[in-house]
């Protein structure tokens, strides 16, 4: 119900369409008032920033105390080539590292297995064995800074990897700090980067919660990623709910593995995506850690603040970007990492205006980067902490974010849990839908966008673009082959069978993966030991 | 006449597959008859799964830049297996100056990021071969 005073006169009631949608295809009312938050309490539901359940953000000072991190995701073609890239970006002003490997590194294959054919170093860089590691951070302290490695089926591996090139850099596990991405069931459910059936993968993510618990207390060990759900085509409640409840599926898995709750969540962060829809995005924000605050408390009994307090990291939307008129992409992605900055995100990638195309060039790199520069020091957004909180429209949208979450949350739970769902094809098939429905939308143009379905220009000029050819696969084709030669066949080999072992038994996988490392064993050869162990994932397609 | 058979193919290690299934709804829905082979097609299962369903088209969606290595092992096991009448097209990010080569072995369509599904489905239903 709206208050009578909010109704414009009958002569100016005249609208440009019949309804009006955010991008996820939510209707939005003309006007929002006192009577959409009336069932909203601020100490229990919103709450000062720093208070429980966050809704406002976890830190009482926001961005006064410390701004996010800005963190560019990057990676290509060889170690060597890549690690000149991040020296460059730390020297522009970029406050942490995001490592994007190839495919075959993703899908845990060597460069000479058939199916990396025309894979090496094209989508990141290409990480094969230490040997690559220790290149890709020469001469970079990983002491100092903070890294983020977007990795998952071969997660324990490319980590123990890290791991054995900070101790021999000197740099202390207790202190080091960064990410691995780990979310296994973001891939069965959108990105499709799964090597193992999901049980297994989720063995392998509780055997990193336990490790990291007591040897790395400072890292976080899973990044739980809606990014990938909303790039396959989610809305942004999809986004937000099957994330949430993926989270909520690793805690629950971490205490039937043993651990306590307070023992492994804090060290839980999350990954959304920064869409178009610019208050929808930022509701979301304010939303998810609403939900997850009562998520632990209440369903979860966690005791500490740390376990209550949801951090994330934002990307903008990489489905957004349009090789039509890429130069519109920096607009976009500016907005986009302002609704994620309202939203009160702890660290941040914005993307490059080439990205439609290829991987950017190290000058889009850098403008992506000042993008996020000019909102921290430049527009004063800054300056006080969740200046949208009270606002009538986003107060009621982040409570209908939470209760849409919810309704999700309860279908999942019926279904016996989210391992049980993806099993059934329940978030493939909504995620599907909602690809379609909007693909209709913009072929209907009900969804304009520039460039693409309107205002569209002819006879464009091409951009300068990054073009990655073969020489790299190349050198790391023979770089793997002198590996081969001069490691101890031995040692790798006795690795790789304690490794087979530890599979086949409950023990801890994290210290055989260490061995086997430090035999400089190949990324291929110790995925290949557990695809013994465990088979192979495949999915029934669903269309 | 018979309804237009095509095969939507996602070979290559990539698992980005909302492009392969968004067309392979939009061409069903325009009458066509779609068969989706999942992800990780090496081109011979490609060619083996065009074969096998007597397809009329094979579309490839590729976005992980390896279109240089897939597209001419396929179009050679086409050649092989006397199957070079079926339309070929690809779909995905490929640079601009791989398009004139991707023709050149005989890759009739290729549609780059924002292209409108009824521009793909005219060009499929003009360009394949004629059933009967």
């Amino acid at each position: 119900m709206k208050t009578a005073t909010a109704t414009p006169p009958a002569t100016t009631s005249a609208e440009r369409a019949q309804s009006f949608t955010t991008i996820s295809g939510r209707p939005i009312d003309r006007l929002y008032t006192a009577s959409d938050v009336q069932g909203i309490d601020y100490a229990r539901d919103i709450a000062d920033p720093g208070a429980f359940p966050y809704t406002r953000g976890i830190h009482a000072t926001g961005y006064r105390g410390k701004l996010w991190t800005m963190r560019q995701f990057a990676g290509f073609g060889t170690p060597e080539e890549t690690n000149g890239r991040y020296k460059t970006l730390l020297k522009a002003g970029g406050t942490g590292l995001s490592v994007a490997f190839d495919l075959p590194t993703l899908m845990g294959r060597d460069p000479d297995h058939e199916l990396s054919l025309g894979e090496v170093g094209k989508c990141g860089v290409n990480v094969t064995s230490l040997a690559d590691m220790e290149t890709l951070f020469d001469g970079i302290a990983l002491g100092d800074i903070t890294t983020s490695m977007t990795i998952n089926s071969p997660a324990a591996m490319i980590f123990a990897m890290y791991l054995v090139v900070a101790e021999k850099q000197g740099a202390s596990w207790k202190t080091i700090s960064g990410t691995i991405q780990n979310d296994i069931l973001k891939e069965f459910i959108a990105q499709k980067e799964y090597i193992f059936p999901p049980r297994p993968s989720m063995r392998i993510i509780t055997d990193i919660f336990g490790f990291c618990s007591t040897e790395v207390p400072k890292w976080n060990t899973i990044s739980v990623s809606g990014y990938h759900i909303r790039e396959a085509g989610a809305t942004a409640l999809q986004e937000l709910a099957f994330t949430l409840r993926d989270g909520l599926e690793y805690v629950q898995w971490g205490v039937d593995a043993g651990l306590d709750v307070d023992a492994f969540v804090p060290q839980i962060s999350f990954f959304f995506n920064a869409h178009s829809d610019f208050f929808e995005e930022l509701a979301k924000y304010r939303a998810a850690r609403k939900l997850w605050a009562t998520a632990m408390k209440d369903r979860f009994g966690a005791q500490h603040e740390r376990s209550w307090k949801l951090r994330f990291h934002t990307q903008t939307a990489g489905v957004s970007l349009t090789a039509q008129q890429p130069y519109n992409n920096v607009v976009r992605t500016a907005l986009q990492a302002l609704s994620a900055v309202l939203g009160g995100t702890n660290s941040l990638h914005t993307n490059s205006l080439d990205e439609a195309l290829a991987l950017p060039t190290a000058e889009a790199a850098t403008l992506a980067l000042r993008t996020q520069q000019i909102i921290a020091h430049e527009s004063g957004v800054t300056n006080v902490v969740d200046p949208l909180g009270g606002s009538y429209f986003v107060e009621k949208l982040t409570q209908d974010m939470v209760d849409g979450a919810r309704v999700y949350f309860d279908a999942i739970d019926r279904m016996g849990g989210m391992v049980e769902a993806i099993e059934r094809g329940f978030p493939q098939k909504e995620i599907a839908e909602s690809a379609y429905r909007f693909q209709q939308a913009v072929e209907r143009k009900e969804k304009i966008i520039v460039g693409v379905n309107d205002f569209v220009q002819e006879d464009e000029p091409p951009i300068e673009i990054l073009y990655i050819d073969e020489s790299a696969a190349d050198r790391q084709l023979a770089k793997l082959e002198q590996l081969r030669k001069t490691r101890s066949a031995d040692q790798v080999q006795r690795s790789l069978d304690g490794l087979r072992r530890a599979a086949k038994r409950t023990d801890n996988l994290m210290p055989p993966i260490l061995d086997a490392v430090r035999a400089y064993a190949t990324i291929g050869e110790m995925c290949d030991a557990l695809r013994e162990v465990w088979g192979e994932y495949e999915e029934t397609p669903i269309i | 006449m018979r309804k237009l058979r095509v095969v939507i193919a996602k070979p290559g290690l990539d698992g980005h597959d909302r492009g392969a299934k968004v067309i392979a709804r939009a061409l069903r829905d325009a009458g066509m008859e779609v068969i989706y082979t999942g992800l990780r097609q090496t081109p011979e299962m490609i060619v083996a799964a065009a074969l096998q369903e007597d397809a009329d088209v094979i579309g490839l969606s590729i976005l992980s830049g390896a279109h240089n290595h897939i597209a001419p092992r396929l179009m050679q096991l086409l050649k092989e297996k006397a199957l070079d009448d079926v339309l070929v097209v690809i779909g995905g990010i490929i640079p601009d100056v791989d398009i004139p080569k991707l023709k050149d072995i005989g890759i009739r369509g290729v549609f780059l990021p924002g292209t409108p599904m009824q521009d793909i489905i005219e060009f499929i239903n003009s360009n394949a071969r004629a059933r009967v």
